[in-house]
């Protein structure tokens, strides 16, 4: 098996020099790896820690010292030390991030958004577009939204359209931060069901899900985060 | 998919920077305006200069643009032709011509890098004739296409961009900038002085123009929702230092020194 992500002795602290440089220790000793179709779920209370790893492994958070390895086109690539226009290449190509907040961009339309991932790495517009269509059917997103931009959304649109977005790629690593936080029991099933594809597709994934239900489905494997806790 | 080939390839065969600074520093007899600023740009990349009003900003962005000359260290440009040149030893025709084509300058206030008084069309033809185009229809389509571009009704190519709103001015900056095809545009507060609802409007339309036409582009701001927005890379200055450098998202997210802390903690709640 090759590990996609391959994470080592990572550490992470937070230094406020506006609170007179209180270090705020966050993880350290972050170990862990992800194969090819597996999808990992982080575990933890709130505050251990998971979504500053999610982080880390998006290249977002820097790392104070360790490794973050990322399987990219073929070569393992430490992220933590890799320059700006590599970390870019590695997301335009390799790691896709499903947040749980979309960030609206003004007068773009529903099905723009969506599909945008795949016009940056050269699809077709209409192409991308019709995929777009299709992953926001599956949704229940109803198509006479598709035109208009999501920023006046109810919140739970937005996050599947956010889903969507996240989804419609073909990277081989994807990182999801609570995709099914405030989605109902039909709209869960989808997101369960599309996580189950791309694990048949081979994607690398690292998950953080509360709900145990749906962590059951999806996880093949879990890491508990309590262990990274940084020591005081 | 050839497509997905050819974009792949596109980012391996750009992998050499079309602008290099190296070591930049300018003094004004005892004060140092900009210290040892070093980096380098690659086609199709957005760097945001932050920074507060008097850490060095705009006169890097002057140097950066050979608009003004280094007391040390050198600019060097990827010219067309793919040889890089140091600009300190173009001649005066060579940098002229490299502005009036491989270039664009978008100021803060339009009516520095517009020609007030003479034709929206005017302003914008006006950089073709200086390239060479010499067929009036043509330099009026090519004009016509750019005002739609930036959303100018084309019923008001005739008027003067004194009879125009801020917004519309400055959009029509950027048609005039953008219409020789530039690869490099130098950007100045472009959307400093605009009303809310307008810088919106012009930063969603240079999001995609960028995107689109991939430019590269060095753009001086202070507002840092602009560099989230536009950039990939984000230079923070201070007392004419370069004090934090990395990803936009990473150097927003995860500030390191304490003066990049304070000015993304300054930032109040959308």
């Amino acid at each position: 098996m090759t590990a996609m992500i391959d994470i080592a002795a990572a550490k992470k602290t937070f230094t406020m020099h506006l609170q007179g440089g209180i270090e705020l220790p966050v993880v350290s000793g972050v170990t862990f790896h992800v194969n090819a179709s597996e999808c990992v779920v982080l575990s933890g209370p709130s505050g251990a820690g998971k979504s500053s790893i999610l982080k880390m492994i998006f290249g977002n958070y820097r790392c104070d010292s360790g490794r973050v390895g990322i399987r990219h086109r073929g070569t393992l690539i430490d992220l933590a030390a890799a320059e700006p226009r590599q970390v870019l290449n590695v997301r335009r190509a390799t790691i896709g991030y499903v947040s749980q907040f979309l960030r609206a961009v003004p007068r773009v339309a529903t099905v723009d958004v969506v599909a945008e991932p795949l016009i940056v790495n050269g699809l077709a517009r209409a192409e991308a577009q019709q995929r777009a269509g299709e992953l926001l059917h599956l949704l229940n997103i109803p198509e006479r939204l598709w035109q208009l931009p999501p920023a006046t959304f109810s919140g739970g649109e937005q996050q599947r359209v956010n889903i969507a977005r996240g989804f419609i790629s073909d990277m081989p690593i994807l990182l999801l931060d609570e995709p099914t936080a405030s989605l109902d029991a039909a709209n869960r099933a989808v997101v369960v069901e599309l996580v189950a594809e791309k694990k048949r597709q081979g994607v690398a994934m690292v998950a953080i899900v509360h709900d145990d239900e749906i962590r059951h489905l999806i996880a093949d494997r879990i890491v508990d985060v309590t262990s990274f806790a940084a020591a005081a | 998919m050839a497509d997905q080939d050819s974009a792949d390839l596109d980012m391996l065969e750009n992998d050499q920077p079309l602008l290099l600074a190296e070591s930049l520093s300018k003094s004004y007899g005892r004060i140092a305006a900009c210290r040892d600023v070093s980096f380098s740009l690659y086609p199709g990349e957005v760097l945001a200069i932050v920074g507060e009003s008097g850490s060095g900003k705009s006169t890097l962005l002057q140097l950066l643009s050979g608009q003004l000359a280094a007391s040390g260290g050198q600019v060097s440009y990827r010219m067309r032709d793919g040889v890089t040149r140091d600009l300190a030893t173009l001649g005066e025709a060579e940098r002229r011509l490299l502005f009036r084509t491989d270039w664009g300058f978008v100021h803060q206030d339009p009516a520095q890098g517009l020609r007030m008084a003479v034709s929206a069309g005017a302003n914008v033809g006006e950089r073709l004739m200086a390239v060479g185009w010499n067929h009036y229809s043509r330099i009026r389509d090519t004009a016509s296409d750019w005002l739609t571009r930036v959303e100018i009704d084309i019923a008001r190519i005739d008027d003067a961009p004194r009879t125009y709103s801020g917004g519309m001015r400055q959009r029509l900056q950027i048609a005039r900038n953008l219409v020789t095809e530039p690869r490099l545009v130098f950007m100045d507060e472009p959307t400093g002085g605009l009303d809310v609802s307008v810088q919106a409007r012009l930063l969603d339309l240079l999001r995609s123009l960028v995107a689109e036409l991939h430019l590269a582009v060095i753009i001086v701001t202070h507002d840092l929702a602009v560099a989230r927005l536009l950039s990939h890379r984000v230079m923070v200055m201070k007392g004419g230092r370069v004090i934090e450098t990395g990803l936009t998202d990473q150097v927003l997210d995860d500030p390191r020194e304490p003066y990049t802390q304070l000015l993304v903690s300054s930032i109040l709640p959308p």
